[in-house]
């Protein structure tokens, strides 16, 4: 396959004008980090949009950022530092979990797939960042929608629809997002020892007080003790974690209010500042699944996982798990030889929700279906939004489902 | 004015049948409306300068009856158009003359608090304030807070993603939503997202929110619930121009403070406010701030202060800390009554709602007094200004012929103004019949036609609240065709590697 590395506006008109006219395919990509997530695609020509690179605009007294869309996160996550600012949905860093490297992927790639990190439970998901979007549609026209303010109800929210599309519904360059002040102090408390249950029932209790916990997450002791923080791998039991955050006096205010409201609960400690923030990488990277195994991502509601996560132990113990969201995201990892990458069971929830394969080989990619599968009206709906955007199917095709007509 | 889309006679021709045959569809005939005098409860919405009595009303009771009725309308290609309780203040719930009018009224019932999921799931007809009425008991509440709470239903709310005072900080509506179900206007009943995250496939809730009741008739809502804070407390910050207001409002969120809200009014505002209920205004001031913080003790106090001093080297002239939750309440009781107050000193006003870049408010609030003097109407602004949202309030008297056109045009140059400066026709009210005609100036030919596609994935026969939003409707048969350009270039100056 051949790429091209397209480096403005114009070329990239030529090469959608060319697939177009020759019946041609693309597969888009920033730094190809996450070039295996999704149905393996086959596709004429990579069009790659690294080099579509820099910051626009940045003001940070009106919380916002402008930047190409093969700007590196790490590079964005930097400049916004050095104004104590932060992207609050907590873009994850799945390179080392896809068998690359750290630190490269880019923001067109974050905003396509709608990934977030473990304070995506306080402060919303990428796509409620996300204020506008310049780009093509797969007709070759460029387009834009969405704005660079804070408030916007000006037609649709298309923003929303690119969002999480892995590139199939248009072609990103630029995109305007807002950004968020990074908390003072952060405090991170632990408590040992809690089985599932109990565990989720504590992080309900504190994403339900007045303390606006802005990350919850439940490690079974086998996980907790692969990290690289003392403080949870010397305990040798299972961590559930709540994360605070504010001005000095706040953040240590909320810590000792809830810790004395769990008192109870078991054993406590408390992370601080580069501990907390380590701890909570180590949520949002995946980074207890490096190397093998088929890993999904599991988004149901968080009063089920308990039951979710014993019938998924019952049908495979050899299964390693881990809670974020409050329980709200449950996190496996099946051993690689389970059939099917386990799907029967991974998808099967008590109280709805949904599944995606992160990680797995390409064989079961091209078997089962990546993405949640969708009954007959919603996948005929979804298609003809797509196809509405993207007739010839020259983007990505198939990265998601089917198009209509493929098998 | 902006014009309606002409009726179709041959629809209008058979009102007779289709009323029939909808009582025939639903299981209380009561809950069709054919007579004028029931009808008129309809006739508008918040914009009441338009009027126009729907062909018939339809007053549902089950979600499988609306999937009947609109099965049938497409069938019968009737136009229908949905509304809650009509406060939209863009005439998105403006009826036509030849459809159907689907009020969402009878779905009044909270169906389940789940306070285990942090949710509740509510019918559509349910107002914003209800569900913060049914859990408030148990410390929780429901975040967005539009001004009209009291009277605007959750599928209002989902239609125009409406926003509040405290959405600087707690977000709109798109952002506080989970789930909701929806019947297309093929019938079919869909469920997009849930009691979960994140959405399975693409983020179809987030393009429903704030569709203004084009792709679909929402018939559930699932909502996130929050704990309510511990302390509130609010200031009233004086300063002696908008301009020093503006930059105050700039160095607080530049340090890191994202208040619960931030508002600003300006000399006129504050005037008409403090007449109509002694909220403790300055009256000798500029502009005003009311700064809301909400959180632990200690976090308000430490960021009061903080604030206070910004205020200070702002060239703040009055700084004013609520003492009592009854005078924080007294505080936002001038800012929630600036309508009524204008409303009081002028007969009739209108309300716009453009957002704007905020470090455009000098040059945009000078612009506005040009525009003012030019039109001769008064101007009252009052403004989210933790967000950019301005509402100027234009004064008029619809009885003096000719001064409703002047408004309208007055606000169409303030909200070109907007967009001019980088912002947008619209922050939370909604395009509706409104702002439709204005929409060019915005987006281009090519943005619109990337939007109108999604309408047509939805409903291809355009009959979901037609003339509403999109200035010019394509068929979607035309938009569909494509253009493909020579293009036989094998990538020529194209880098390979
Ligand atoms: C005094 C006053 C203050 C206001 N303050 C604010 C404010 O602070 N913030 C703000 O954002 N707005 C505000 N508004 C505007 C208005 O209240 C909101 O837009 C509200 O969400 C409309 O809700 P509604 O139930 O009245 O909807 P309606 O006016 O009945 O309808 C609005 C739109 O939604 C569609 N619709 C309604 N229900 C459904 C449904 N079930 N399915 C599909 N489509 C549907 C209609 O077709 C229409 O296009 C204010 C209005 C007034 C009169």
């Amino acid at each position: 396959m051949d790429k091209y590395l397209v480096e403005n506006e114009s070329q990239i008109k030529e090469a959608l004008d060319w697939a177009l006219a020759g019946g041609k395919s693309l597969s888009l990509a920033g730094n190809s980090t996450k070039e295996s997530l999704g149905r393996p695609i086959q596709a004429d020509a990579e069009l790659n949009l690294s080099s579509l690179s820099g910051i626009e605009l940045y003001e940070p007294a009106e919380l916002v950022m402008q930047a190409k869309a093969g700007t590196r996160l790490s590079d964005i996550e930097a400049v916004l530092k050095q104004s104590g600012q932060k992207l609050a949905f907590q873009p994850p860093d799945y390179g080392p979990l896809l068998g690359g490297q750290e630190g490269q992927g880019t923001i067109g790639g974050i905003f396509s797939a709608n990934l977030s990190g473990s304070e995506r439970i306080k402060a919303g998901a990428a796509r409620d960042h996300l204020l506008g979007v310049k780009g093509f549609s797969g007709r070759g026209e460029a387009f834009q929608t969405g704005s660079r303010v804070m408030k916007n109800v000006t037609g649709y929210d298309l923003c929303k629809l690119v969002c999480g599309s892995y590139g199939t519904i248009a072609l990103c360059t630029d995109l305007t997002f807002k950004v968020l002040p990074k908390g003072e102090k952060a405090r991170t408390i632990l408590i040992f020892g809690l089985a599932e249950k109990k565990a989720v029932e504590v992080m309900r209790n504190g994403l339900s007080s007045r303390h606006e916990v802005s990350a919850a997450a439940y490690l079974p002791g086998k996980i907790a003790a692969e990290t690289d923080i003392d403080h949870v791998s010397r305990a040798q039991s299972s961590v559930t974690a709540l994360r605070v955050e504010g001005p000095g006096p706040s953040a240590e205010y909320r810590c000792a209010t809830l810790r004395k409201e769990f008192d109870a609960e078991g054993p406590q400690d408390e992370l601080h500042g580069h501990n907390s923030e380590k701890f909570w990488k180590f949520t949002s990277d995946v980074r207890p699944f490096l190397g093998q195994g088929t890993i999904w991502k599991v988004s149901i509601p968080p009063a089920s996982s308990p039951a979710y996560i014993d019938k998924v132990k019952q049908a495979c113990p050899g299964i390693e798990y881990y809670f974020d969201w409050g329980g709200g995201l449950v996190w496996l990892k099946v051993p690689e030889e389970m059939e099917n990458g386990g799907e029967t069971f991974v998808r099967n929830f008590p109280d709805g929700g949904h599944a995606t394969l992160i990680r797995g080989n390409i064989l079961l990619r091209n078997t089962i279906s990546p993405f949640q599968p969708q009954d007959p009206v919603m996948t005929l709906l979804m298609e003809k939004v797509r196809a509405g955007f993207d007739p010839k199917g020259i983007f990505n095709p198939g990265r998601m489902y089917a198009m209509s007509g493929d098998v | 004015m902006v014009k309606m889309p002409k009726p179709d006679e041959e629809v209008l021709a058979k009102r007779d049948y289709l009323i029939r045959k909808l009582r025939e569809l639903v299981d209380n005939p009561d809950s069709v409306i054919a007579e004028k005098a029931g009808l008129r409860a309809f006739e508008c919405d918040g914009l009441s300068a338009y009027r126009q009595l729907p062909m018939v009303a339809v007053l549902p009771e089950t979600k499988e009856e609306i999937a009947e009725i609109l099965k049938f309308c497409k069938s019968e290609k009737v136009n229908v158009v949905p509304r809650g309780a009509g406060t939209s203040l863009s005439g998105g719930a403006l009826p036509l003359a030849d459809g159907v009018l689907l009020g969402l009224g009878k779905f009044s019932r909270i169906l389940e608090v789940d306070y285990d999921n942090r949710c509740a799931v509510v019918q559509p007809g349910v107002t914003n304030l209800a569900i913060t009425d049914a859990v408030k008991q148990d410390g929780f509440y429901y975040a967005p807070d539009p001004s009209s709470q009291i009277a605007c239903t959750i599928g209002g709310n989902i239609a125009e993603n409406s926003g509040g005072v405290h959405c600087l900080k707690y977000g709109l509506t798109t952002n506080n939503v989970l789930g909701v179900e929806m019947v297309t206007m093929d019938g079919d009943i869909i469920r997009l997202g849930g009691k979960h995250l994140d959405a399975d496939g693409y983020d179809l809730m987030g393009v429903v929110t704030g569709s203004e009741g084009l792709l679909g008739v929402i018939t559930e809502v699932t909502v996130r619930l929050l704990k309510s804070p511990e302390c509130v407390s609010a200031q009233l910050i004086g300063f002696p121009s908008s301009e020093e207001a503006g930059e105050c409002v700039g160095r607080i969120i530049g340090a890191g403070i994202i208040p619960a809200g931030m508002e600003m009014m300006d000399r006129y505002a504050i005037h008409a406010a403090e007449e109509f209920c002694h909220a403790g205004y300055p009256l000798d001031v500029e502009a005003l701030l009311i700064v809301e913080l909400d959180g632990p003790e200690v976090e308000i106090a430490h960021n009061n202060e903080l604030i206070a001093q910004i205020a200070g080297e702002c060239g703040a002239t009055v700084i004013k800390q609520s003492q009592s939750d009854e005078e924080r309440m007294t505080f936002w009781a001038g800012r929630k009554a600036a309508f009524p107050a204008v409303g009081r000193i002028s007969p009739d006003y209108m309300c716009m709602d453009g957002t704007i870049p905020r470090s455009q408010l000098p040059r945009v609030l000078a612009r506005m007094n040009e525009l003012s003097k030019h039109y001769g109407l008064r101007v009252a602004n009052v403004f989210h200004a933790g967000d950019g949202n301005l509402h100027p309030l234009i004064l008029f008297d619809a009885n003096i012929p000719g001064e409703l056109e002047k408004c309208e045009q007055f606000g169409a140059d303030i909200l070109k103004l907007c967009v001019e400066v980088g912002g947008v026709l619209t922050g939370e009210h909604g395009v509706g019949i409104e702002k439709r005609d204005l929409m060019t100036e915005m987006f281009s030919e090519e943005d619109l036609k990337q939007q109108q596609r999604l309408k047509c994935a939805f409903d291809p026969d355009g009959r979901l609240n037609p003339g509403k939003v999109f200035p010019i409707l394509h068929r979607c048969a035309e938009l569909g065709k494509m253009h493909v350009h020579n293009g036989e270039l094998p990538f020529p100056d194209l880098p390979r590697f």
